[in-house]
């Protein structure tokens, strides 16, 4: 009988101590199905790097949120002058860069004019065009004076292209990235994955993480059976394919579908014809059938929309009435374009599934209005030069995941060739408008005149496929912004 | 024998000569632009301008073709546009795992394949023949990637033996790191032992049917003996054939298997630098790629050289 009660009391300790050692976990696998050509987010477009060091590594003036939020990040706080055009940031004190250095004011200047610099090889340049001049006032207050007052400012701040580095470690950054953020880059096991650790002297509050590993699996069919064996906690965008139902029902994970700043659009030459003329645009319109799209597209998941804006966003207006499904109407605007029997034109698809699968099923659907359309399938280089550089296509299909990007309609020269002299209006104001509701307005009135025009037809918001361990928790639901932000990531006791 | 491998040296030298040039020529004709590509679709022009100044595309191209040979030929590969570290680098990263599995692949599929097509041709038109003649047409027309999906599923997913993909790197030991090899090897040696076997079987069974072999038998050389001392040694050409060509598939052409268990082996490094135009990486890449095959074909050479006297002197 004692024999009996020691084991008993063994194997309850064994077990107890199991648990605890369980409870205890502090590392955390998170699958990524692109490696990052490098770390540096100053220096490069891929989402792949911001996906591992933003929020994480790296951090800006500011940051954007969970819900696409501006928040403080380095700047514990700011004034803006009266005329909207100096802004003063107070930073926190006792920063320190992952080598040992002291964040000061005259880091922040350094990444500023080095993003604007003549010679920069920032991707998103233009977000700091309108700084006329950067100034260090002490080690810890910056002064940024705009030729112009913009009210995007202080979110363009928090964009990965904008985070702080410093003059000493900014050219090693591509390899081993030196940043401010709460994790520190380890290792970087190219092909295989990048492991970040805790900071131990971060400024603010601390992670609970101790180790992260990105884990690059870029074969869909590789991922499933790497989330099953548990070889794998997390992935934040998960390429689950016909396998998420039987994820869905497995209890051991969550799956989270969220939205993403991808609208997904079917770009149109609006200068080449017969695409210039608004009634093909508008028959195309009435001829796209969102639902199936998005069932071939995107496994059924994501937002439908009507013009070129997020769901999620607060200033959302949802325009997918404007041109119904009516495939009588599409035909009558044909005719009244002077194409009875339709017309040819060809569709240039690179290889994400959205563009591959939808895109089939948006030549089957304009085949019903006479529209014959003939598929070519192109690599991302061949569509950047081709389609976006050259302007060489009729219609292609492209999922635009940059946040708020809607100002890309008034760009001179841009691939869609649109050109409306009342949106480039809405836009200019909206540049310099800082008030919130003044701003949602003229979103509103910006959002209207796109899908009046039919400039693209405009299918769907692209969907976050979050799958995870169901103990972990503080994965982000939506992605306002490219990033895995793991701060706030930590496992159920 | 010198001659011999001199002539064999030489062609050898002109086709890595004829095969830079077709190299670099395609590569060049390909349309993309990795300076777009790096900053992709809002960089401003002046941006992509300097990246391409910073990445030596700017200069014309005889001047890049010069500099690359020139950087070839002091073992220099260059630097990748993508990553920013030296190719070689890259490349040696990359072959320390690529180079293993190609050799467990091969060992594996040899050490079935050439007992599997003894068998075989020993039972020639019995059941015995007819079965395993019948798994190995199987194994040709499976493919490989279909069979790595099996066998992550039971032994990964279910029986939780080895993990599902990955490479843990050399330095976590010899034992994790063959262990992550194991399945991918599998994968890819089973295809290629059901070919093989079934090359052997017949290059056994066309020698078999020579006079040698009946004068071998007739003066009562036991069965055995002569299948493996007279038959197999002469049957080893066309499998000496076949194992070279496969040793050059293997090194190469796995990408299809290494995405499977996203290994970070040559082939996932060089549909990486495709798909990113970084040029210079899949230069370099397929140049050693081209001198690899080009070895090995000497090596193979060199074997039916030793294992068919005759060779020797008509080179």
């Amino acid at each position: 009988m004692t024999a009996w009660k020691s084991i008993l009391a063994a194997t309850a300790l064994a077990l107890a101590s199991s648990t605890a050692a369980f409870a205890a976990r502090t590392d955390v696998v998170v699958g990524v199905v692109l490696e990052p050509p490098h770390l540096d987010p100053t220096a490069g477009a891929a989402a792949a790097i911001d996906e591992v060091v933003y929020a994480n590594v790296f951090e800006g003036l500011t940051s954007i949120g969970p819900a696409g939020e501006v928040e403080p990040a380095l700047a514990a706080s700011w004034e803006i002058s009266d005329d909207g055009k100096v802004y003063t940031f107070k930073l926190h004190e006792g920063v320190k860069f992952h080598d040992g250095s002291d964040l000061t004011a005259e880091d922040v200047k350094f990444s500023l004019d080095r993003a604007r610099a003549e010679d920069s090889t920032n991707a998103q340049k233009g977000l700091f065009a309108q700084i006329d001049s950067v100034e260090a006032v002490d080690p810890t207050t910056v002064k940024v004076t705009l030729k112009q007052p913009q009210g995007s400012f202080l979110y363009n701040l928090g964009w990965g292209d904008a985070v702080i580095v410093a003059p000493e470690s900014a050219e090693g950054n591509k390899e081993k990235p030196i940043g401010t953020g709460p994790f520190k880059f380890d290792n970087w096991a190219k092909g295989s994955s990048i492991t970040i650790v805790k900071n131990p002297d971060y400024w603010g509050e601390a992670v609970a993480l101790d180790k992260a590993e990105f884990r690059i699996i870029p074969d869909a069919a590789a991922a499933v059976p790497a989330l099953l064996s548990g070889d794998v906690h997390a992935f934040p965008n998960m390429p689950a394919g016909d396998a998420l139902p039987q994820i869905q029902s497995d209890s051991r994970f969550e799956v989270v579908i969220g939205a993403t700043e991808g609208e997904t659009v079917l770009a149109t030459n609006n200068k080449k014809a017969p695409f210039d003329n608004l009634k093909v645009r508008q028959a195309i319109a009435h001829a796209l059938d969102r639902d199936a799209i998005m069932a071939a597209g995107s496994s059924g998941l994501g937002t439908p929309i009507g013009s070129h804006f997020s769901p999620a966003n607060e200033a959302y207006v949802d325009l997918t009435g404007t041109y119904p499904l009516d495939l009588d109407k599409a035909k009558a605007l044909l005719k009244e374009a002077g194409y009875p029997d339709g017309f040819k034109a060809t569709l240039k698809l690179p290889p994400p599934a959205y563009a591959r699968d939808g895109g089939q099923v948006i030549a089957s659907q304009l085949r019903e209005i006479g529209i014959e359309l003939e598929i070519i399938p192109v690599e991302w280089a061949q569509w950047l030069e081709q389609a976006f550089k050259g302007k060489d296509y009729d219609l292609t299909i492209v999922s635009h995941t940059e946040p708020n990007d809607i100002g890309i309609y008034a760009r001179k020269d841009y691939y869609f060739n649109y050109d409306n002299p009342d949106f480039d209006k809405v836009i200019a104001e909206l540049d310099v408008a800082s008030d919130q509701a003044k701003r949602n307005e003229l979103f509103k009135q910006a959002q209207e005149i796109l899908a009046k025009d039919a400039v693209n037809g405009f299918l769907f918001q692209l969907p976050k496929v979050g799958v995870w361990d169901a103990k972990l928790e503080g994965m982000w639901e939506n992605a306002p912004i490219q990033a895995t932000d793991l701060t706030g990531v930590k496992w159920a006791d | 024998m010198i001659a011999f491998l001199a002539k064999r040296l030489s062609v050898g030298l002109v086709t890595l000569i004829v095969a830079s040039v077709v190299v670099f020529a395609v590569l060049e004709v390909l349309p993309g632009d990795p300076a777009q590509l790096m900053l992709g679709m809002n960089a401003t022009d002046e941006a992509v301008a300097t990246l391409r100044e910073q990445m030596g595309l700017d200069q014309p191209l005889l001047v890049r073709y010069a500099s690359w040979i020139g950087g070839l030929l002091t073992g220099d590969f260059g630097r990748s546009f993508t990553y920013s570290s030296p190719v070689l680098d890259l490349i040696a990263e990359r072959a320390v795992v690529s180079l293993p599995l190609a050799l467990i692949a091969l060992a594996m599929s040899t050490a079935i394949a050439i007992p599997v097509g003894l068998f075989a041709a020993a039972r020639r038109g019995k059941a015995a023949d007819t079965v395993t003649m019948g798994a190995a047409q199987i194994g040709v027309a499976v493919p490989n990637f279909w069979f790595a999906l099996i066998l992550i599923y039971v032994f990964a997913v279910w029986l939780r033996l080895v993990p599902s993909g990955g490479f843990p790197g050399w330095e976590a030991g010899v034992w994790p790191g063959i262990k992550a090899l194991l399945m991918p090897a599998v994968a890819l040696a089973l295809p290629q032992a059901a070919i093989l076997s079934r090359v052997t079987r017949s290059a056994l069974l066309e020698v078999l049917g020579e006079d040698y072999i009946r004068t071998a038998r007739a003066k009562g050389m036991p069965r055995r003996h002569v299948l493996w001392r007279h038959a197999l040694r002469n049957a080893m050409i066309p499998v000496l054939t076949i194992l070279g060509l496969q040793f050059a598939f293997l090194l190469a052409g796995t990408i299809i298997i290494e995405n499977v268990f996203y290994l970070p082996g040559l082939g996932r490094l060089v549909f990486q630098a495709i798909t990113q135009r970084d040029l210079i990486v899949v230069e370099g890449v397929v140049m050693l790629l081209v001198a690899s095959v080009i070895l090995v074909n000497i090596v193979v050479d060199i074997c039916y050289a030793l294992v068919d006297p005759r060779l020797r002197s008509n080179a």
